[in-house]
């Protein structure tokens, strides 16, 4: 499957109609970036910055906006798949690892093993017959990422996939994740709140307003792959970048420190 | 030496307190204490027409077991029981989703549903037979219409509370309708199904017997009717006991066996 043209994103407005309890808000207004085929794009911003709001898009979930999404096109003409790693890993509790992976493949992929090879390559080949209950969250998220790239999918969205793990755990998946997208290349949609995260993991970053959201800096991750966690290089790129965009990157730099950052 | 008696005293002591003392213990004992009253107020009806012993019943139930076709009654029954709780799950839990999935459904139906949650059954019983004729099929729908409001209930209660962020992972890697349906929803609503089936079968086979009682010339609640009018209080214990027996079989040979293998994850 050829993928021809990249993700567009042309949001004029997004706008949420209160219900009563709560005020009607616009989350997104002129958001306007393409990614090009195969670019791993992180998008960061503060929380309720409607990142969230912008995959739910992307993914095909929410159809009330004012704009378009284009997502990657193959030759084929049909809608290429896209698949979505949300923030709870969310799989099915009553299936085994193994089923939650299978249940999203059409049958031909199924029966020639794609999500069994995936799961091992994801170090749980030991662990196909158990069920999500007995995992830790570390192992449930390599699960949801089996299952994310399972599809062979031409968009892959994550949002916040590796908050609330711990430092060598959440390092370990991120690697894993780098390690499924180059042997499987793919355009790549990732939501963070956490500058280190995106240095390491993207080639570019593109940075959002406080809502409605749009995009106030679009950042070339120009470092070399392999990448470290918390090496010398990330340091020094997020310094810089802090250095030549201090001013507009106040309201977010607070942000990675304190995820519970929240809008008024 | 007397140490050594003592412990033992003491360790077959605490064996006992812990037998006595386990759930099956307590079992027994709960069981042994209802025969134990039971016979105790045997004595204050010398004649033993209007309470007799447990053992009379036991002898009652084994003479109509043998002599009276008490089988044939009970099976009559139990296909009743059968019929209208398959018909009024199916029919129950395909309203629950619907109402609790569709709000315009919900609105449309809801006053229906009250209305039946609280009609008399005796009413819907009478009607049945009135407007259908005394037949089987008057019978066991009369049965059925009894229960789907509670099924109703249940299974709605059950689809409001589903997880739509599992329903959302189906719509992202475009899972098909059918595939979504049996296996990221219905799996979601099992223990509102349970539930519904357990309080269904207990009810159902208490108004199988009034509806045998008022038009049927077969099945427990028929015999009952006949030993209510010769004063036959033995026999109508008996009959109580073979069908409470059966009734016990289903609770513990099916529905709780299903119960484990629809939480077997857990």
């Amino acid at each position: 499957m050829a993928v021809t043209a990249g993700l567009s994103v042309d949001i004029r407005r997004k706008r949420f109609a209160g219900d009563g309890r709560t005020p009607p808000h616009t989350a997104i207004e002129n958001l306007q970036f393409d990614v090009p085929v195969g670019q791993f794009c992180c998008l960061l911003g503060p929380s309720g910055c409607g990142k969230t709001t912008l995959l739910n898009i992307a993914a095909g979930l929410d159809h009330d906006v004012d704009g378009s999404v284009g997502i990657p096109s193959d030759d084929t003409g049909s809608r290429p798949a896209v698949s979505y790693m949300f923030q709870t890993p969310r799989l099915l509790p009553w299936m085994s690892v193994r089923d939650n992976v299978d249940i999203v493949l059409d049958p031909g992929a199924r029966a020639e093993g794609h999500g069994v090879r995936l799961l091992e390559r994801m170090e749980l080949g030991s662990y196909l017959d158990a069920y999500p209950t007995r995992l830790s969250g570390g192992q449930r998220r390599r699960v949801a990422l089996a299952r994310a790239f399972a599809i062979r999918p031409a968009l892959l969205l994550l949002d916040e996939p590796f908050v609330s793990l711990d430092q060598p755990v959440g390092n370990r998946l991120r690697e894993i994740l780098l390690d499924q997208w180059q042997a499987q290349p793919t355009t790549v949609l990732f939501v963070t709140h956490d500058l280190d995260e995106a240095i390491f993991l993207g080639d570019r970053i593109l940075f959002l307003s406080q809502p409605p959201s749009r995009v106030v800096q679009d950042v070339a991750v120009d470092l070399a792959r392999p990448r470290t966690p918390g090496s010398p290089a990330i340091h020094a790129f997020r310094t810089g970048l802090l250095d030549r965009h201090g001013g507009l990157l106040a309201g977010l730099a607070g942000a990675t420190t304190d995820p519970g950052h929240s809008t008024p | 030496m007397a140490v050594g008696t003592v412990d033992v005293a003491a360790t077959a002591w605490g064996r006992l307190r812990r037998i006595i003392g386990s759930p099956a213990g307590l079992r027994i004992f709960s069981f042994v204490l209802l025969l134990s009253v039971w016979s105790l107020a045997t004595t204050a009806d010398p004649s033993g027409q209007v309470l007799p012993a447990p053992w009379v019943v036991l002898d009652t139930l084994w003479y109509h077991l043998n002599e009276e076709g008490l089988l044939f009654h009970l099976g009559v029954t139990l296909w009743r029981v059968a019929a209208a709780f398959f018909g009024a799950m199916v029919i129950g839990v395909a309203l629950g989703i619907l109402m609790g999935a569709r709000r315009r459904a919900d609105i449309v139906l809801d006053g229906w549903h009250i209305l039946f949650l609280n009609m008399p059954a005796l009413v819907l019983i009478i009607l049945c037979y009135v407007w259908f004729g005394l037949t089987e099929v008057a019978a066991i729908v009369a049965v059925a219409l009894n229960k789907i409001p509670n099924v109703v209930v249940t299974v709605r209660e059950g689809t409001r509370a589903v997880d739509r962020e599992l329903l959302d992972v189906a719509r992202v890697f475009r899972v098909d309708r059918r595939t979504t349906f049996l296996r990221f929803f219905l799996p979601q609503l099992y223990p509102y199904v349970m539930a519904a089936a357990r309080g269904g079968i207990a009810l159902i086979w208490k108004i199988v017997l009034v509806v045998e009682l008022l038009g049927r010339s077969n099945g427990v609640g028929f015999k009952l009717h006949e030993f209510f009018q010769l004063f036959d209080i033995a026999a109508v214990l008996a009959y109580t006991l073979a069908f409470v027996v059966i009734m016990m079989v289903i609770e513990y040979g099916v529905m709780a066996p299903l119960e484990r293998r629809f939480t077997r994850w857990r």
